[in-house]
């Protein structure tokens, strides 16, 4: 098992970083997709899937990430954040609501006084193609806009290029510029076309000090995949392992059903560990999923299958 | 060599599932039934559908909705008179079915199928008439036309007749379509085949997928989940037996479905627009004139 110290040694330079990341055990892919496949098919019902449905509502970052962004629809999701199913005081509100960084202003001040945090995109969101200082300088605006975390993304294509060392001091310069802030590191994993990859970018943004590992931007295909999901959980439990240190996983992108979201919480709690089933450690990026929640939060409560004439729309 | 011929052909036997979405799945419950002819013997298994095979007709039918009842009148007729043509390309096999599903002789078993291909040709026709005789100019006392539309209500839960496996089912499935609804079918519960057979006619007509899916089980199972969901807009209570009505009734009340409970179970008589008005929603406009 690796030590703390060992990790600060893979660090040091562009070579051990390499070695390190090609020397992690290689990710049996066939092995992968038949455990996350045999996974989902566990069965969760009555008060065990109650409860799921609700830990999972307070898991989601409400997220709008789309060109047509206006301050009103922000004011909207935030509302729908704060009290997600207006006719049922016991809904739990979710974890965050996701925007750009220039509505961030708009979002803190319509969450203000509730427990739900705001995340903002950063560093050149999605594709990440900008030089380092205008992508810290994007960090920067965020923050000081009142962002309590910020979602950053990789350079995928200095990662690719094998250029490691320069990915990890991207990320290391981010954490710095983000403060108090909580760093998500975005992978993007369908760009990176291997589990083997997904699990090298996963502990580099640990060991640089990512709090969160998190699939994708939700702009590619494909995204949250089960076996991707299987490699990061695997990752943080590993890391937690070597250095005692627990950080976190967010699923984003192709998540829209309520099922799909639970069969992901077996997975945490069967790779991860339990501690994983907390908001703290484990989000799922989405915007439709909330949606289907209530549905079925209200099937498990209700008896009756609910429709969508009974949910906000988006 | 000679052993040939005495052997004959093993008989390709049909395997009968359930009509969503487009898709012949079998019920996720992996449960079937066995459906047998009135003297008792035995003529397929047929899929016993679960709520959860409901609840996914529902969803399928919901997504067919835009598409249906936006699309004109005059196309739902021709995609309508387009399942007549093919009913009538398989004139031989219906009438089989039906004669063994309801222990009528054959003559008479095809005379309902010329009948059943009849009420459908008889429905398309009304799709693009019906607005002109179910919807109004309005006199008002003031300077506005106002005039009147039947719009589709949406989704429909179909409870199928028990007895007549195909001119009723036909019956009263064609005219929801006709109006630009979907539908959601539950097939007679123990003469389920013909249903499944004139899902295949659907499945080729240009109907879109999710806008007719046809549910096989135990009626008394199924339609009290058709009868509660909320995102069914109305329920048709013609298979229900006359005990379960009051609780259908009032479990479709906890979202105010339109539910229709028929008056009339001879389905030869000319039905004119009795099935038609049921399950349509009359929208009034109102427009300024000379402003």
């Amino acid at each position: 098992m690796l030590q703390q110290a060992d990790l600060r040694d893979v660090t040091r330079d562009d070579t051990s970083l390499r070695r390190f990341l090609h020397g992690l055990p290689g990710v049996d892919q066939v092995g992968a997709e038949s455990r996350a496949a045999l996974l989902a098919t566990r069965s969760i019902k009555t008060t065990a899937k109650a409860w799921a449905l609700d830990i999972a509502i307070r898991m989601v970052d409400l997220t709008t990430l789309e060109g047509a962004d206006t301050p009103g629809k922000v004011r909207a999701l935030c509302a729908k954040a704060r009290r997600p199913d207006p006719s049922d005081p016991s809904a739990p509100s979710v974890a965050a609501v996701c925007v750009y960084p220039d509505l961030v202003a708009t979002a803190v001040e319509a969450v203000h006084g509730s427990p739900v945090a705001v995340a903002s995109v950063a560093t050149a969101f999605p594709s990440g193609r900008a030089s380092l200082p205008t992508k810290l300088h994007d960090v920067k605006d965020a923050v000081a806009a009142g962002a309590d975390e910020i979602d950053m993304v990789i350079d995928r294509g200095a990662f690719l290029a094998g250029r490691y060392l320069q990915v990890f001091e991207e990320i290391v310069a981010t954490k710095e510029a983000c403060g108090p802030a909580h760093l998500k590191v975005i992978l993007e994993t369908g760009e990176l076309a291997t589990l083997d990859n997904a699990r090298r970018a996963s502990w580099l943004a640990l060991l640089a000090g990512g709090d969160f590992v998190k699939t994708s931007t939700g702009k590619v295909t494909p995204s949250a995949t089960p076996p991707v999901a299987l490699v990061l959980l695997e990752a943080v439990r590993d890391f937690a392992g070597a250095t005692g240190e627990r950080r976190g996983v967010k699923l984003a992108g192709g998540i829209r059903t309520a099922k799909q979201a639970v069969r992901f919480l077996v997975m945490v709690n069967e790779v991860a560990g339990e501690h994983w089933l907390d908001p703290s450690l484990f989000r799922f990026g989405a915007s439709s999923l909330l949606n289907d929640l209530l549905l079925q939060r209200h099937k498990t409560h209700t008896g009756a299958y609910d429709g969508p004439d009974y949910v906000t729309v988006e | 060599m000679s052993d040939h011929e005495d052997i004959g052909r093993l008989p390709v036997r049909k395997t009968y599932k359930l009509y969503v979405g487009g898709a012949f799945p079998r019920s996720e419950s992996g449960r079937s039934y066995p459906v047998t002819a009135t003297d008792g013997s035995l003529l397929a298994h047929a899929a016993q559908a679960s709520r959860k095979d409901v609840r996914d007709a529902v969803v399928a039918a919901r997504k067919a909705v835009a598409g249906w009842s936006g699309a004109t009148a005059y196309n739902r007729g021709q995609v309508l008179y387009r399942v007549a043509e093919m009913l009538e390309g398989r004139r031989e096999q219906f009438a089989s079915e039906v004669a063994a599903a309801e222990g009528i002789p054959r003559e008479q078993a095809a005379k309902q199928v010329d009948a059943a291909t009849d009420r459908w040709v008889y429905y398309a026709g009304w799709a693009d008439k019906f607005a002109q005789v179910a919807g109004s100019t309005d006199p008002v006392a003031g300077p506005y036309f106002a005039f009147s539309l039947p719009e589709p209500t949406g989704v429909v839960g179909v409870l199928a007749p028990q007895e007549s496996s195909l001119l009723g089912l036909v019956s009263v499935l064609a005219p929801v379509l006709t109006t630009g609804n979907t539908a959601v079918v539950v097939a007679s519960e123990t003469r389920p085949l013909p249903a499944i057979s004139l899902a295949e006619v659907l499945a080729t007509s240009d109907l879109p997928g999710g806008v007719v899916n046809v549910i096989t089980g135990v009626t008394a199972e199924l339609a009290p989940w058709l009868a509660s969901h909320r995102d069914v807009n109305a329920l048709d209570l013609t298979g229900a037996a006359p005990g379960e009505r009051a609780a259908l009734q009032r479990a479709a009340a906890e979202n105010v479905k339109r539910v229709y409970v028929p008056r009339d179970l001879d389905w030869q008589r000319d039905p004119g627009t009795s099935r038609l008005s049921p399950f349509v929603e009359i929208k009034t406009v109102w427009h300024p004139i000379g402003i």
